[in-house]
């Protein structure tokens, strides 16, 4: 049966590439213009609106068709673009259907059974974070901040992956919770699971929202898409396979997508640096505020962050990192994911590996991108709505200028699949933690599985919903991205210094958490009304923040540092006159009352300690490098 | 259950086999993209051909993946 299955998907996906491709080659016979079908023709010169636009190199502005002139933006597809691109939506779709039939329990739908390797599970938890806005957003932070753009990947995350494999996992994988805020109401209370729950979800629709607004804004002025369609489709996709399949859903194309990603786009970097001559020439020219990691960061006037590395340290290697890493469901909802506990453990330690090379796509991309824009050989587009050089489509106009037709389809598929992928995390954690933590555990206690699993399949259908609504939202307000930002450190920031201590210090009591918790979120919400509206006077910026004036990256980094501090200061000070949880209802959830598993016994290269310890080794030597 | 990594080496060979042949109709009509006498459609769309038959063979050399 599940071969027949697999083998009819087969036959309507070759079915739909040969269509698409019989048409793909009429079109290249006739050689018509306007369909975009010769090679040429797939990259064009920057848009008019560009003042100081240039063509790039190899494609001057009479070889550019009119029709494409004509429409204004960088990249037009070919039919065997769109072949690729069509094929892409249709097998996504296609791996929806396919797993729909082994979505038939709650368990399924949400934890996709417990049956996944490490390997799966660890790439899924990767490309739930890879989405679009990390991809062109850390491509467009480079020429803007350098190599400073890194610390995100080997200081802001690799640490907290490895802790969260080695020390946190094994208190959420052992107690058997759907999520994080069910961890929060096992060793704390029921209200501050609910606390965790609303923010969270807030904050997941949110986001789901922001990254479909963005994709929409990106695909309309790249490649002049329409706005509607553009969100529409990608809705639609994300949440057809997600209401069919559930998790394991989205984690099987999150795999898929994550290949698809470094397929699309490893090849940008590569042709970047064949162009400059070698990496050690992007690295020559470069001012030192652009091109070190560490020796420019002893003061906010040195690099272009303007963040020392205290800064650094506190607000983004601790704080901001093992806040997201560490708590936020978004990502550790693939590592419940795992067959057993040993797997769950590796699966951010195999992460860390694929993490630690991104910025290969990124930030060499960034610098690529910098340095061709300082020679007038390309132009970044503008910003619909401000007019200014848009950093953001710094990615999209490097793959216009190195990608031919069908390498283009490629390129526009990747971003597609970093969106979609980011979307359809953001969706299955707002799934679960709407079902198991609000539904379940405020309004329907004694909801039956089977009743759970279909709100799961109605939630995801009205968190697309919501998330479309919030895109559109972001699309009335621009100002609502400015809040984004912020929206971690109000979250995450705090709810590190709950499960830090909950997890390590058994002396934690309910009420603290709680009351800490709240406490942490409105200091951090505080401080970024202050640092937005100018109300903090210098004498207290300079305090907050060890800088005069301190840049918006920096607020941010300081921000979730205070937010952390003043939620663990107050956690610990109501501790200590509140009384704690009895021993017996901490076991598997505390330090010191869980079962160690013991891992004497597994070969040396099955064991998280030692993988964790090669990506620490790995890590601390790329830094050194690049000091 | 049809293995994850069917599914990847499945999409990558199929677009690999694509993206060769656009290289092969590059070799009698050259692309004017930067660099694109390297023909890139050709090898990385061999490279992505490769990658996809590797990740094909997995479920049978290693089925726990």
């Amino acid at each position: 049966m599940n071969k027949k299955m697999f083998g009819k998907f087969i036959l309507a996906a070759v079915g739909v590439f040969a269509l698409v491709a019989l048409a793909g080659l009429s079109f290249a016979d006739t050689g018509d213009p306007a369909a975009a079908t010769t090679p040429a023709a797939s990259v064009v010169t920057a848009p008019a609106p560009v003042e100081n636009s240039a063509p790039p190199a190899g494609a001057t502005a009479a070889e550019i068709p009119e029709a494409v002139q004509k429409s204004g933006h960088i990249i037009t597809l070919s039919m065997l673009d769109w072949a690729i691109i069509i094929l892409y939506f249709g097998f996504i779709i296609g791996i929806g259907l396919y797993l729909k039939k082994f979505s038939s329990t709650s368990d399924d739908f949400f934890l996709a059974g417990r049956r996944n390797s490490s390997w799966v599970a660890g790439l899924a938890f990767l490309s739930a974070n890879l989405g679009a806005l990390e991809i062109l957003g850390w491509t467009g932070g480079t020429m803007k901040y350098g190599m400073f753009v890194s610390h995100f990947y080997w200081l802001g995350a690799i640490p907290a992956m490895i802790f969260l494999g080695l020390y946190m996992m094994p208190f959420y994988y052992s107690s058997k919770i759907h999520s994080i805020p069910g961890y929060l109401k096992l060793r704390f209370d029921e209200k501050t699971r609910v606390l965790n729950a609303v923010s969270f979800a807030i904050m997941t629709v949110l986001m789901s929202g922001i990254n479909m607004y963005l994709m929409a804004l990106v695909f309309k002025t790249v490649l002049g898409w329409d706005w509607n369609l553009s969100m529409i489709v990608s809705a639609l996709s994300v949440g057809c396979y997600i209401t069919l399949g559930g998790l394991m859903s989205a984690i099987f194309t999150e795999i898929v997508q994550f290949f698809l990603i470094w397929a699309g786009l490893f090849l940008v970097s590569v042709m970047g640096i064949i162009e400059m001559g070698g990496i050690s020439q992007i690295f020559a020219d470069l001012p030192p505020s652009m091109g070190a990691l560490w020796s420019t960061a002893g003061s906010a006037s040195l690099n272009e962050m303007s963040v020392t590395w205290i800064g650094l340290t506190l607000g983004l290697g601790f704080v901001l990192s093992f806040g997201y890493w560490t708590t936020d469901f978004l990502v550790v909802q693939r590592a419940f994911s795992s067959k057993d506990l040993r797997s769950a453990r590796m699966t951010p330690i195999t992460a860390a590996f694929f993490k630690m090379a991104l910025p290969f796509i990124v930030v060499v991309a960034g610098l690529v991108a910098w340095k061709l824009q300082a020679t007038g050989a390309i132009t970044l587009l503008p910003h619909p709505n401000t007019g200014e050089p848009w950093n953001d489509t710094a990615l999209p106009v490097l793959i216009a200028r190195y990608y031919p037709q069908g390498l283009i389809g490629l390129g526009i598929t990747a971003l597609l699949a970093g969106f979609m992928a980011g979307q359809a995390g953001n969706v299955s954690a707002f799934n679960t933690v709407w079902t198991y933590d609000i539904y379940h555990a405020v309004i329907n206690k004694n909801a039956t599985d089977d009743h759970l699993l279909w709100m799961g399949r109605v939630t995801t259908v009205v968190g697309i919903i919501v998330s479309v609504a919030a895109a559109y939202l972001a699309m009335q307000f621009n100002t609502i991205m400015d809040y984004i930002q912020a929206i971690f450190s109000w979250v995450n920031a705090p709810l590190f210094a709950t499960m830090l201590l909950g997890m390590f210090w058994k002396r934690t009591t309910s009420a603290a958490a709680f009351y800490g918790l709240i406490a942490g979120m409105l200091s951090s919400f505080a401080i970024f009304i202050g640092f937005r509206f100018d109300l903090l006077p210098g004498g207290l910026v300079r305090f907050l923040t060890m800088s005069d004036a301190p840049s918006g990256m920096a607020q941010n980094l300081w921000q979730a540092w205070w937010a952390w501090v003043v939620c663990l200061v107050l956690t610990v000070l109501i501790s200590l006159v509140t009384e704690p949880k009895p021993e017996a209802e901490l076991r598997g959830l505390v330090k010191g009352f869980t079962d160690e598993v013991e891992l004497a016994e597994v070969p040396l290269l099955k064991k998280p300690g030692f993988w964790a310890s090669i990506a620490m080794i790995a890590v601390v030597a790329l830094n050194i490098i690049f000091w | 259950m049809v293995s994850i990594w069917t599914w990847v080496g499945l999409i990558l060979s199929v677009y690999g086999v694509m993206i060769i042949g656009a290289g092969i109709y590059n070799l009698s009509q050259p692309v004017t993209t930067v660099l694109g006498e390297l023909n890139p459609n050709l090898w990385w769309g061999a490279i992505m051909l490769l990658g996809g038959i590797i990740f094909l063979l997995i479920p049978r050399f290693a089925p726990d993946a």
